[in-house]
């Protein structure tokens, strides 16, 4: 009688032990929602103007980042984003180094026309446009012709570009018993690719003001063998820089997982 | 004898669910528990106010600050979850979850706070 009186015991002894227990870790999902950087709530509309634009002539960069821009922030934005011809900032550029250089009473060397490249190759080129975008005026008087809406402009750099180097692959070969293996080796060869560079510039149509700038730089290589288009090259790039400048003016959510104790 | 040994099991019963009242760490373990049961049903406000009960009850409980800097970070309060992850890993430095829990808080905060130079 005893003995089972004590094994009950034990029993709900150990019924409680494992309740009291139970699982200590719990993975969980969680979404973590992240603040844009931008405030854009005094606007409602966006006008992604143009871009100076630079480097390969297989892409018009210029067109195609206004292309993409309006449409990502058409369907991933609050904005309204305004249809309108793309400005080639490259055109206008040399009457506004000239209103500039007027404005500040002489003609200031940085800002003379004819020092501006007519061709742009490299990141040196593009920069000596940079004034166009601390020239408040000009986009102030933009802002106007739209109800001063959010301006998106900046510069585009998409170059091409090769280097030499050692790249790992994977060799696979099989024995004389039919079996498989795969090992890494390293190959000298030369890779061929592109550079995107971008600065976006954010202004308000209202004051004409800088509100917030960024640069962003993304590169890809590919092996001799890759025939890969210029313009594929560049929706590959834009596509891994977009959640950045989408992060900029909206908030987003990042998937993960997270650890729940006990 | 078998009236003696069912009392004895009917006081042991009384004795851990009084113990477990009156002991702070019990207490915050049952909060905890509720609190992840909320959460893996995607109500994560109502498992923050239990987890925030559970390091008010005790303090010294690592597993319950891990649990609200998760929560602080899915409501997007960086800051609280910094504090809320220090804290946790300060009480158990040891504990690797708290610490790779950690180190993806860190990942998105640094994200988020970035900035490029105008």
């Amino acid at each position: 009688m005893i003995a089972r009186a004590a094994a009950t015991l034990a029993s709900v002894v150990a019924v409680l032990a494992v309740a009291a227990c139970g699982p200590a870790i719990y993975e969980t999902p969680i979404e973590t929602p992240i603040k844009p950087k931008l405030d854009t709530s005094p606007f409602q509309r966006v006008l992604v103007v143009g871009f100076v634009a630079g480097g390969s002539e297989d892409v018009d960069a210029n067109l195609e980042t206004v292309r993409l821009l309006r449409s990502q922030l058409r369907t991933k934005s609050s904005l309204r984003v305004i249809e309108a011809d793309p400005v080639s900032l490259l055109d206008a550029a040399p009457a506004q180094a000239r209103a500039q250089a007027a404005a500040a009473g002489k003609p200031a060397v940085t800002l003379d026309p004819a020092a501006l490249p007519k061709q742009i190759r490299d990141e040196k080129d593009i920069e000596a446009y940079d004034y166009l975008f601390t020239s408040p005026d000009y986009w102030k008087q933009l802002g106007e012709e739209f109800q001063g809406p959010l301006i998106v402009t900046g510069t585009v750099l998409f170059t091409p570009y090769a280097r030499t180097g050692f790249v790992q692959r994977e060799n696979e070969s099989v024995d004389a018993y039919g079996r498989r293996s795969v090992e890494p080796t390293k190959t000298y060869m030369e890779r061929k690719g592109y550079i995107l560079r971008p600065k976006f510039v954010f202004i308000d149509g209202r004051t004409g003001a800088v509100m917030h700038s960024e640069i962003f730089r993304e590169e890809v290589l590919y092996n001799p063998n890759q025939e890969t288009p210029a313009l594929s090259s560049y929706f590959e790039l834009m596509d891994r820089l977009i959640p950045g400048f989408l992060g900029t003016l909206s908030s987003q959510k990042i998937r993960g997982m997270r650890v729940l104790l006990r | 004898m078998r009236k003696i040994l069912s009392s004895a099991v009917l006081a042991l019963a009384i004795s851990a669910t009084l113990g477990a009242a009156g002991n702070p760490r019990s207490d915050a373990k049952a909060q905890v528990k509720f609190g992840i049961d909320l959460a893996q049903k995607g109500l994560w406000r109502d498992a923050l106010f239990f987890w925030e009960k559970a390091v008010e009850i005790d303090p010294t409980y690592a597993a319950a600050f891990n649990n609200l800097a998760v929560a602080y970070e899915h409501e997007g309060l960086f800051e609280k979850a910094r504090k809320a992850y220090d804290t946790a890993l300060a009480l158990a430095p040891k504990n690797e979850s708290i610490r790779q829990n950690y180190e993806f808080f860190k990942e998105i905060n640094d994200r988020a706070s970035r900035r490029n130079p105008r």
